[in-house]
């Protein structure tokens, strides 16, 4: 179980970060590395970036996770606790092939974070695009954004 | 070097061009490269990016791969991002034997599969002794 880069939403002030992140990014260029967005804590293991998305009706949960079956994805949804993992499994095979580089990861990857809103477990919908995730998770109806009118 | 297709050092001055453009700059994406008789199979992991967000610009034996993503969640307010907002850039040296004529390029599934094929002058072959 990978607990790495797990982070409530509501700690992590990311603006605060930018001035760092672009010497970083520098420093990074300048290596040629293309481990800058901490997509792994090693060389054998990985866990793909998350973002979190709201609007006055949904949660969205958007994965990057390129190269995958569909069917290899998983995703539970525990208290307020979303869980994406899966593997990701070397499907190509090039017989005869000398690797000259190799910075791919494969394997299994679990990767969670905590939803800032109560959200209706049952209508929760997950897409896969271009390598990337998207869940919809629909508020529940007490964490939706209500206007109260003023009675005389 | 001139044996492989090998990664090059950012082309300065288009960087500092595309960065005028958008301040953001770019980021790296992760690639795996095979070698066999034939050719190089390269693998470059781009997720948000589709077909029409990919760019690949062959200068002489450079060979630069862009990806610009898609936004795909439009009318949502940020709540916490890990993913770079950034676009993907990245330049190869290519092995002089590739005939640049034949790469061939496909997007699945947020990974680029970029097929440089040999020429045939320089694939290995036998000579019949008569």
């Amino acid at each position: 179980m990978k607990l790495a880069r797990f982070q409530r939403p509501d700690l992590w002030n990311w603006s605060a970060f930018d001035q760092l992140t672009n010497i970083r990014d520098e420093i990074n260029r300048l290596f040629e590395s293309p481990y800058e967005n901490g997509n792994s804590d090693g060389f054998n293991s990985w866990a793909p970036a998350l973002d979190v998305y709201e609007d006055n009706d949904n949660l969205v949960v958007r994965a990057e996770i390129p190269g995958m079956k569909k069917e290899d994805i998983d995703i539970s949804l525990h208290d307020k606790v979303i869980t994406v993992s899966g593997e990701r499994k070397h499907e190509k095979k090039y017989e005869g092939g000398k690797t000259s580089r190799e910075e791919r990861f494969f394997g299994r990857f679990t990767r969670s974070i905590a939803l800032p809103k109560q959200v209706d477990t049952d209508r929760v919908k997950a897409t896969y695009t271009d390598g990337v995730l998207t869940v919809t998770l629909p508020k529940s109806e007490e964490a939706k954004p209500r206007q109260i009118k003023v009675q005389d | 070097m001139a044996n492989s297709v090998t990664t090059t050092q950012e082309n300065r001055p288009a960087r500092d061009q595309q960065q005028a453009q958008s301040r953001r700059g770019w980021i790296l994406p992760q690639v795996n490269i095979v070698e066999s008789k034939d050719g190089y199979v390269l693998e470059a992991e781009m997720p948000g990016v589709n077909k029409a967000g990919l760019e690949i610009l062959l200068e002489g034996n450079e060979l630069t791969i862009v990806g610009r993503r898609k936004v795909d969640v439009p009318n949502a307010q940020l709540v916490y991002r890990e993913s770079p907002d950034r676009d993907y850039r990245r330049t190869f040296e290519l092995d002089p034997a590739i005939d640049t004529g034949r790469i061939n390029a496909r997007m699945d599934n947020g990974i680029l599969y970029l097929e440089l094929p040999k020429s045939d002058r320089v694939k290995p072959r036998k000579i019949n002794v008569e």
